[in-house]
């Protein structure tokens, strides 16, 4: 991450983001359960949720962040640590275990030298086990940010990867 | 020829994959349903549902219409109530709600509208998981389509009703598909199950009477409102009505989604809608219906797939999307990635599952890894006897107990060899591709 970067990551949020949030609160009716949204919405502007920006999200809430964070570290794809550029979600459930998806978790360790839970030196790549997609009848699958793969196999597997730069 | 109408739920699904717009949807027969439902009485669709015998398609196979009616009325109850689509579609190799969500958004707005009124709710949320970016975008415009033609919003078509559908994308966790902790989730807290009772249907989201239904539970509510129960009867080849969106994947021929009469055979779906299984490949047995399923060997394969069948095959329906266990993946291998995702999605909440599930995911890998000792298999099975639901605070454990519990009754000679050979016996093709 470039200083530039981190700097902005760690500075308040702008008022049109806290103007977001709190459109969010309005429209959930009881504040809080805007949480999830306004979580996701910090995540898709600095990629992940950093402890300033929870806290700054749980005031506008009127949570207490401890309380938020109970909320945000529950869930799979809220992401409380940076991530790469791109989230690579590789399905690890029954369907695609049976199709094969050991051994795409393999090709990707080998071309990206990432274990699941791992971001590349470069920052292009996160790579994170998903639970069951729901696309069993292309097993095995995945995504990458928000785009759907399936019926992945070796070759296929790394012309998808091009893609991702 | 409408009167023939044999496969409801998909009719409308149009090749290309992109789904009917409203335009679309109402030349096809959309919303008639829910113009016929508002000269009806609330209480008269809930009959209607109740004598349709449609049951939950979500896994607990519960009667729609009884749980519509657990909600009070009358001048005493609750005024606010909520109506709430499960649609976190997360349970293991099961994929039906995605296709009707993507592919029939209107169809589920429809369902919905038709339901509240059913519960005289003035609110509704439908809760997608958020790795369906596609169902999400398509749900919500079509709210928007629906609400400029005035299905939606204040006085529905001049009947007086009012409701405001809420799309809501989940932070991604199992335990959000079930409904108590669907709940809590909505409410923005750390999405633990509740304790019951109080149920749902009195004490659910902010403490307002509450039903949480299944997507494609709901999708046949126009339809038997359209045409009735008698007809909706009539579609299926068991007691319960309907039909059921069965799926398969694996190592078959042709993996995918049909749309059958409830009840229709295991074999029936394995051989003729998935094609067999491909070249090479035999199928030893099956999860008829989720990762919280038992498997079903070859033996009971003519087994009819509904509720009451498959019970007496040691299984259940559950979402009616089956996995086949072909010869080539190693049946404990296929356990310890099941109870490794129980134990991940366990929420932790009581003791039993959060420190019981663990203890089974690293018994399973260490038999798998050659590190088996010879009492395992006694403390895997007093894990099956002791998470049940009477000593857990919900359904996710005893749901990881099922496979395990068959599995270790039908593949007991293969958890057995593993300990006694100090190896994988499938070691050489389990990590491969094919």
């Amino acid at each position: 991450m470039s200083t530039a970067e981190q700097d902005r990551k760690e500075a308040p949020l702008e008022a049109g983001l806290r103007q977001e949030i709190a459109a969010l609160a309005q429209h959930a009716g009881h504040k809080r359960a805007a949480g999830t949204d306004a979580l996701k919405l910090v995540q898709k502007h600095f990629g992940y949720v950093s402890d300033r920006h929870l806290s700054e999200v749980a005031a506008l809430l009127e949570m207490t962040p401890a309380e938020l964070d109970s909320v945000a570290t529950f869930y799979n794809l809220i992401f409380r640590r940076p991530v790469g550029r791109h989230v690579i979600l590789l399905c690890d459930s029954v369907a695609c275990w049976v199709m094969g998806a050991t051994a795409a978790r393999a090709q990707l360790h080998e071309r990206l030298g990432i274990h699941p839970g791992e971001t590349t030196a470069d920052g292009r790549f996160t790579l994170l086990p998903i639970v069951c997609l729901g696309h069993c009848d292309h097993a095995p699958a995945m995504m990458i940010d928000e785009n759907q793969y399936g019926d992945l196999d070796p070759a296929g597997l790394d012309a998808i990867l091009e893609g991702y730069k | 020829m409408e009167k023939q109408l044999t496969a409801p739920l998909t009719a409308m699904i149009q090749p290309g994959g992109m789904p009917l717009d409203v335009t679309g949807y109402e030349h096809a027969g959309g919303y008639q349903g829910l113009r016929k439902a508002l000269t009806m009485t609330p209480e008269a669709i809930i009959a209607e549902v109740k004598r349709s015998k449609l049951r939950g398609r979500g896994g607990g196979g519960f009667p729609t219409g009884r749980k519509w009616e657990a909600v009070p009325t009358g001048p005493g109850a609750p005024r606010q109530r909520y109506l709430v689509v499960n649609a976190d579609e997360m349970e293991p190799c099961s994929f039906k709600d995605r296709l009707l969500l993507e592919r029939t958004p209107h169809q589920m707005i429809e369902a919905v509208i038709i339901s509240a009124f059913a519960i005289q709710a003035d609110t509704a949320y439908i809760f997608v998981r958020a790795e369906y970016v596609l169902a999400i975008q398509r749900l919500t415009r079509a709210a928007a389509e629906a609400q400029s033609r005035g299905y939606l919003g204040a006085d529905i078509l001049g009947s007086g009703f009012t409701l405001t559908i809420h799309v809501h994308a989940s932070g991604g966790r199992y335990i959000c598909g079930e409904s108590s902790a669907l709940l809590t989730a909505l409410e923005g807290r750390r999405p633990l199950p509740r304790s019951r009772p109080p149920r749902s249907a009195m004490s659910g989201l902010w403490g307002k009477p509450s039903v949480v239904n299944n997507v494609e539970t709901l999708c046949n509510v126009p339809h038997i409102i359209t045409r009735g129960a008698d007809w909706f009867l009539g579609l299926s080849r068991c007691a319960d009505g309907g039909t059921k969106l069965y799926g398969m994947s694996g190592r078959v021929k042709r993996p995918g989604l049909w749309e059958l009469p409830l009840g229709t055979a295991l074999i029936e779906i394995l051989e003729e809608h998935a094609g067999g299984m491909q070249p090479g490949y035999e199928c030893r047995a099956v999860l008829p219906g989720g990762g919280s399923t038992a498997f079903v060997m070859r033996d009971d394969f003519d087994v009819a797939m509904d509720f009451t069948s498959m019970r007496k095959v040691g299984s259940s329906v559950g979402t009616g999307n089956i996995l086949a266990l072909d010869d080539r993946r190693c049946p404990v291998g296929m356990l310890h990635n099941l109870e490794h995702f129980f134990a991940q999605e366990s929420c932790g909440w009581c003791t039993p599952c959060r420190d019981g599930l663990p203890w089974v995911e690293r018994i399973l890998a260490a038999i798998e890894a050659g590190e088996g000792e010879a009492g395992d298999l006694d403390t895997l099975a007093h894990h099956v006897s002791f998470l049940h639901s009477d000593s857990t605070f919900c359904d996710l454990a005893p749901g990881a107990m099922a496979p395990l519990g068959s599995a270790l009754k039908h593949f007991r000679a293969e958890f057995e060899q593993h300990i006694r050979e100090k190896r994988c016996p499938w070691h050489d093709t389990a990590e491969g591709w094919a």
